[in-house]
């Protein structure tokens, strides 16, 4: 455990101190090792090893923290089933857009990851999959190229071993920096679902907070199944832009998971705790189909 | 072609109020054009306008994004920024082009999908995502043209096409010039400084390899003169058709899933290869 927890801590530091540079929580925790933490939601003094424990989630006031992806991959697939593939493919700066490389490195420094997209191969309740998972610490989750390619190149490996896939959004959608290369990766991304769907395999998509842009509008809003976070803010149109548009105050509850479910858009809202019985479960009933219709 | 000009002032062409819109190709290219309308499930959106028509006897289904000329117009157009039912109304009639054996002409002039509480609760992030889906397994060839403003995932949803071509002075970008100052240095106003960074005039989508043709404009722009490069549309887009119709259709998406799988400018180590 005091492994898993040190592997843990520095991503609860990290978001930690993100949300303090937000300015909505100006006190340096006193608590030394950061033993305890306070959160960022609730002020309450937070036992760090059970925020860990519950899937980072605060046993206060059950906001949710947002999980980078290795702490998603490890909250729902088999313990050290998971075998990432393409960990070295990188973003380059095809625009020569000024400052981009810099936020790149500075967003790799933080976060120790190449790009804001992880994917690989693994088990959930001993079924085999693929698994691809976006983390908003690094750029927003924005897509570009190289995501775009990681999820064109998991896809195929899903094709190639007949195998379900998985993948979690959490994403401001395309990357600017990228222009109209990040766009045609909303492309990219769906002309290889559509190869995945004709193969008639299973795509979940989860999504996070936030789905929104060029994510939620290719391949997020594509899954076989839908399953959305409790209270995870999910949309095309930003917000602001859409006040902007009609100059009036948005409903209560304007793109949440639940506003989307109630719209019909989504199949079900999950508990982050419950995510990982409500995926293995699903792909069991995809893994008996073939028994019930003769071919 | 006239002289290089800044992204910016190519934006100011893209928007200006006396560029002919879709309306206008459409008379030329088919003068006996059928409006169908609706999307069979809401409503018809009048910010995308769909239909029937044969040019120079070659008969195809049109679908067009259409900003409108009066400010009536404007209004009941939306601005040409569709709502899901638009992109639902433009993937039935395409299916339907794919039914009947017709090849789709889609013609494409928006500054984005509309921003609006009610386009969110309708879906619009579904619309578009299954109007690219749709356009992916359709069977049958698919001409794009970007008349003007290729603004966004309001563009993207009706332009993967087998051959896309674009006016010189129309732009095609990830948001508005506005828009993405706003995001990037949270100041609208910006927009004039960012367009050449943007990287969306035509020359500089094709030099990414996004679009296949660019067709010249009228010195000045083409509200100088606005039948001058209808010709050029017309041959443009009968030579493309012309070459897809021998492709089979099997090879056709193949080749179409192939174009888009390309795209995109990454790095990669050796050792992960």
């Amino acid at each position: 455990m005091d492994n898993f927890l040190d592997k843990h801590r520095s991503r609860v530091v990290y978001f930690q101190e993100k949300y303090r540079k937000r300015g909505k929580n100006n006190h340096k925790a006193e608590i030394p090792d950061q033993l305890f933490s306070k959160c960022p939601f609730c002020q309450e003094l937070i036992y760090t090893k059970t925020l860990i424990e519950q899937a980072f989630v605060c046993p206060e006031c059950g906001k949710y923290y947002p999980m980078s992806a290795r702490d998603r991959i490890d909250q729902l697939t088999d313990s050290d089933s998971f075998e990432e593939i393409d960990r070295t493919l990188t973003s380059v700066n095809p625009l020569d857009f000024p400052g981009y490389n810099e936020k790149l490195v500075q967003a790799q420094e933080e976060t120790g990851e190449r790009e804001a997209f992880i994917g690989g191969w693994a088990k959930i309740d001993n079924i085999p999959l693929c698994v691809g998972v976006m983390d908003s610490h690094f750029l927003m989750g924005s897509m570009g190229s190289a995501i775009g390619e990681k999820i064109a190149r998991l896809m195929e490996l899903s094709i190639k071993r007949k195998s379900p896939l998985l993948i979690v959004s959490s994403s401001g959608g395309a990357r600017m920096q990228e222009g109209i290369l990040s766009l045609m990766q909303m492309a990219k991304t769906v002309a290889l679902l559509t190869k995945h769907n004709e193969s008639g395999l299973l795509f979940i998509s989860l999504l996070t907070h936030p789905t929104t842009g060029g994510v939620s509008a290719s391949f997020a809003m594509l899954g076989d199944i839908i399953l959305a976070e409790k209270g995870a803010l999910i949309g095309f149109a930003g917000k602001r832009v859409i006040q902007q548009t009609i100059k009036e105050d948005l409903p209560d509850g304007f793109q949440t998971a639940e506003f989307l479910m109630d719209h019909g858009m989504i199949d079900m809202v999950i508990d982050r705790k419950n995510a990982s019985a409500v995926i293995s479960q699903l792909l069991k009933f995809h893994e008996q189909r073939k028994n019930h219709v003769s071919n | 072609m006239c002289p290089i000009e800044p992204a910016w002032k190519k934006v100011q062409y893209a928007r200006h109020p006396l560029r002919p819109t879709a309306k206008k190709v459409i008379e030329y290219l088919a003068p006996d054009f059928v409006e169908l309308k609706g999307d069979r499930l809401y409503a018809n959106d009048e910010a995308i306008v769909g239909g029937i028509g044969s040019v120079d006897g070659y008969v195809m289904t049109i679908i067009a994004e259409e900003k409108g000329t009066s400010i009536e117009e404007r209004i009941r157009h939306h601005f040409g920024m569709p709502h899901p039912e638009g992109y639902r109304k433009a993937m039935r009639l395409a299916k339907q082009a794919e039914k009947f054996q017709r090849p789709v002409l889609f013609l494409i002039d928006t500054p984005g999908a509309y921003p609006g509480v009610e386009a969110e609760e309708r879906g619009q992030a579904e619309a578009i995502a299954t109007s690219i889906k749709t356009l992916f397994s359709i069977k049958t060839p698919i001409v794009s043209v970007i008349l003007s403003e290729g603004g966004s995932g309001g563009a993207l949803a009706i332009g993967i096409a087998d051959y896309l071509i674009m006016m010189e002075n129309a732009t095609y970008s990830i948001l508005s010039p506005e828009g993405f100052a706003a995001i990037l240095y949270k100041d609208a106003s910006l927009a004039k400084d960012v367009a050449d960074t943007m990287k969306l005039t035509a020359t500089d989508i094709l030099h990414f390899g996004v679009i296949d043709e660019i067709i010249p404009e009228p010195e000045g722009g083409w509200h100088r003169e606005v039948t001058q490069p209808m010709p050029l549309i017309k041959q443009a887009i009968l030579k493309a058709l012309n070459r897809l119709k021998t492709v089979p259709l099997e090879r056709l998406i193949e080749t179409r899933i192939k174009r888009y799988r390309k795209m995109g400018l990454y790095f990669e180590d050796e050792e992960s290869q």
